[in-house]
């Protein structure tokens, strides 16, 4: 008998602590058969942040680390530094990544760290109960914006994406959606590419993953899907917004 | 043998971290300390080294976590805000079991105080290095000879315990010139960082570098396994040295620059007949109790002095355990203390006692 499905090699075989549709799970996957395509799982340290995915650590079966919160840009270098033939990729949320985090994210880029960052923006913090997110959308309901996010007293969300691409040492930048299959399969394609951007040691690579957050959200799995097509791409335009690699 | 150089206490240190096999130095420009980061951008790249310019002391202290996890000899150094803002991070690495070095060359607080040196960091250093139950292993030099070999020191006894180190100097220590030898090392032997995460190379389990445990019973396990460790270093590794208290009756206590002043004191007060000794820390954790509760069996008074408001002098007090009378005087905010200053506290003290 063939096998036609089974786990990537690139993670442990444990259930998961995410919530029932939560899309963490599948990027996970799409990061692990990257690792397994790319045959760099044992060269591969990954940094786990602070927020829903702290036990990614447990999940990937590639070295782990985890980060203090904000810092995985931070950490990801000081291992980079030493071990600069080997892969390093971070894994943060948006409220870790573009919140507390902003400045490593920038200087990262701006220095050009050869090392990849998988960013999963679901517009709301989730493992400390639904919080407003630097990402959350305008009017967006949550347990610190209960009227609704008012941009002019809490501003606007944070294009992050758009922001690194300006930034000289990123080399790519990309923003998908898991709203789909065709978005699944675009999401692990970026990945790829990141990888193979590190590889090529053009320097910083960043995959913004837009996610859902169904408990937050108070949507079903279904409809969570639908609310990252219908509410944040149109407000996250995805897309290519760096190649250094393309001349 | 190795020849004497006449260097400043940041620049030995910075070449003592080097000889120690440090390839990997991160740190943010503050001042009294920033000819460490400067020595380190002027040799690093020219031994195949690293020296980064993190974007924050923050920053820098997490690229240690990182190079430490990924089994190098790393470093950082700062001055006291700049240790302030490592502290979260310092945490980390000690719940994680990692080794690194960090050098605070102590100016005069709180706040943003100012740049002169200062000791008023010896809570923060042995105290609350950060949050949750942890210790650092902090080493006070008091020369620029002994920044030199208590750096060497720090990484050997980081590696050993798989604690962090931290180096408690002072502004004074970090600008003054002193004749140094760099001394050939006995190479001690050192336990394999099999705990690395550098690629498993899938020829082994995957290494997790962490400090969350979310089940308490586990997280006061591993809590209570560092505290074993701790037991040992405080057995193993608690330096000091006494000067004339043998017949001592009064005994200063005195760590770090400070004590090249109270050198001063005592010689002085010897000289009219006064029978004072002193007992200097060189580990301030684990703290030299054991000698100060011998030596106040026989000494009279104890006068414990610092550039800072009295902070080790709470350790001096549990030590001597109300024996016998513990005095203070220290002056703070970069003020350094004259000799003169510290023997009008030994005469004074004595007069009590006649």
């Amino acid at each position: 008998m063939s096998i036609v499905f089974q786990k990537p090699d690139g993670l442990i075989d444990v259930p998961t602590g995410y919530c029932p549709g939560c899309t963490h799970g599948i990027t996970h996957r799409l990061v692990a058969e990257v690792l397994d395509e790319m045959g760099i799982t044992g060269k591969t340290i990954g940094i786990a942040s602070v927020g829903c995915s702290v036990l990614a650590y447990n999940y990937f079966s590639c070295d782990m680390i985890q980060a203090p919160h904000g810092r995985a840009p931070a950490v990801a270098t000081g291992v980079k530094r030493v071990l600069p033939e080997n892969f390093v990729f971070t894994y943060q949320g948006d409220g870790d990544l573009a919140a507390i985090g902003t400045n490593e994210t920038i200087h990262s880029g701006t220095r050009g760290e050869n090392i990849t960052i998988i960013f999963i923006n679901n517009a709301v913090y989730g493992m400390t109960g639904g919080q407003m997110a630097p990402t959350s959308l305008p009017n967006q309901v949550t347990q610190t914006s209960p009227y609704g996010r008012d941009v002019k007293t809490a501003g606007y969300p944070i294009r992050i994406c758009e922001m690194m691409a300006t930034l000289d040492g990123v080399a790519y930048a990309e923003r998908t959606a898991i709203d789909g299959v065709a978005g699944v399969n675009k999401t692990k394609k970026a990945i790829r590419k990141a990888f193979e951007t590190q590889k090529a040691g053009l320097g910083l690579s960043i995959i913004e993953v837009l996610s859902t957050c169904p408990t937050n959200w108070g949507l079903s799995p279904i409809d969570s899907i639908k609310g990252v097509k219908e509410k944040m791409v149109p407000y996250y335009p995805l897309g290519v917004y760096k190649n250094k690699g393309e001349k | 043998m190795a020849e004497k150089v006449l260097m400043k206490g940041n620049e030995a240190v910075a070449e003592a971290a080097i000889r120690s096999g440090c390839r990997h130095y991160f740190g943010y420009p503050i001042t009294p300390q920033t000819e460490v980061a400067a020595y380190m951008a002027k040799v690093m790249p020219k031994i195949g080294g690293v020296f980064l310019q993190a974007e924050s002391e923050i920053a820098a202290i997490n690229m240690v976590l990182g190079a430490s996890s990924a089994g190098a000899r790393a470093m950082t150094s700062s001055s006291s805000p700049g240790i302030s803002l490592k502290c979260e991070t310092i945490s980390y690495i000690a719940a994680s079991d990692l080794p690194c070095v960090i050098l605070n060359v102590q100016r005069g607080g709180p706040g943003l105080g100012g740049i002169q040196p200062s000791q008023a960091d010896y809570w923060q250093a042995t105290k609350a290095p950060g949050h949750g139950d942890f210790h650092l292993i902090v080493l006070a030099p008091s020369s620029v000879q002994e920044m030199v070999d208590l750096c060497m020191d720090a990484f050997d006894l980081s590696d050993l315990y798989r604690i962090p180190a931290l180096i408690l100097a002072d502004g004074l220590l970090g600008q003054m010139m002193e004749p140094v030898v760099f001394k050939q090392r006995k190479k001690i032997s050192l336990p394999e960082k099999k705990w690395a995460t550098n690629g498993h190379n899938n020829k082994r389990e995957h290494n997790i570098i962490n400090s969350l445990y979310l089940t308490p019973e586990i997280l006061e396990k591993t809590v209570l396994e560092r505290f074993k460790r701790y037991d040992i270093i405080n057995e193993k590794e608690v330096r000091f040295e006494e000067t004339n208290t043998n017949d001592a009756e009064i005994i200063v206590v005195a760590y770090g620059a400070c004590v090249r002043i109270v050198n001063s004191a005592v010689k002085m007060a010897r000289e009219k007949g006064i029978k004072a000794g002193i007992i200097r820390p060189i580990t301030l954790w684990p703290f030299p109790n054991k000698i100060i509760e011998k030596r106040a069996k026989t000494a009279k008074a104890f006068l414990t002095t610092e550039m800072s408001m009295g902070q080790m002098v709470d350790d001096v007090r549990l030590a001597v355990n109300g024996e016998k009378p513990v005095h203070f005087y220290g002056r703070t905010g970069g003020v350094i203390p004259t000799p003169i200053e510290i023997l009008e506290q030994i005469e004074k003290i004595i007069g009590g006692l006649r």
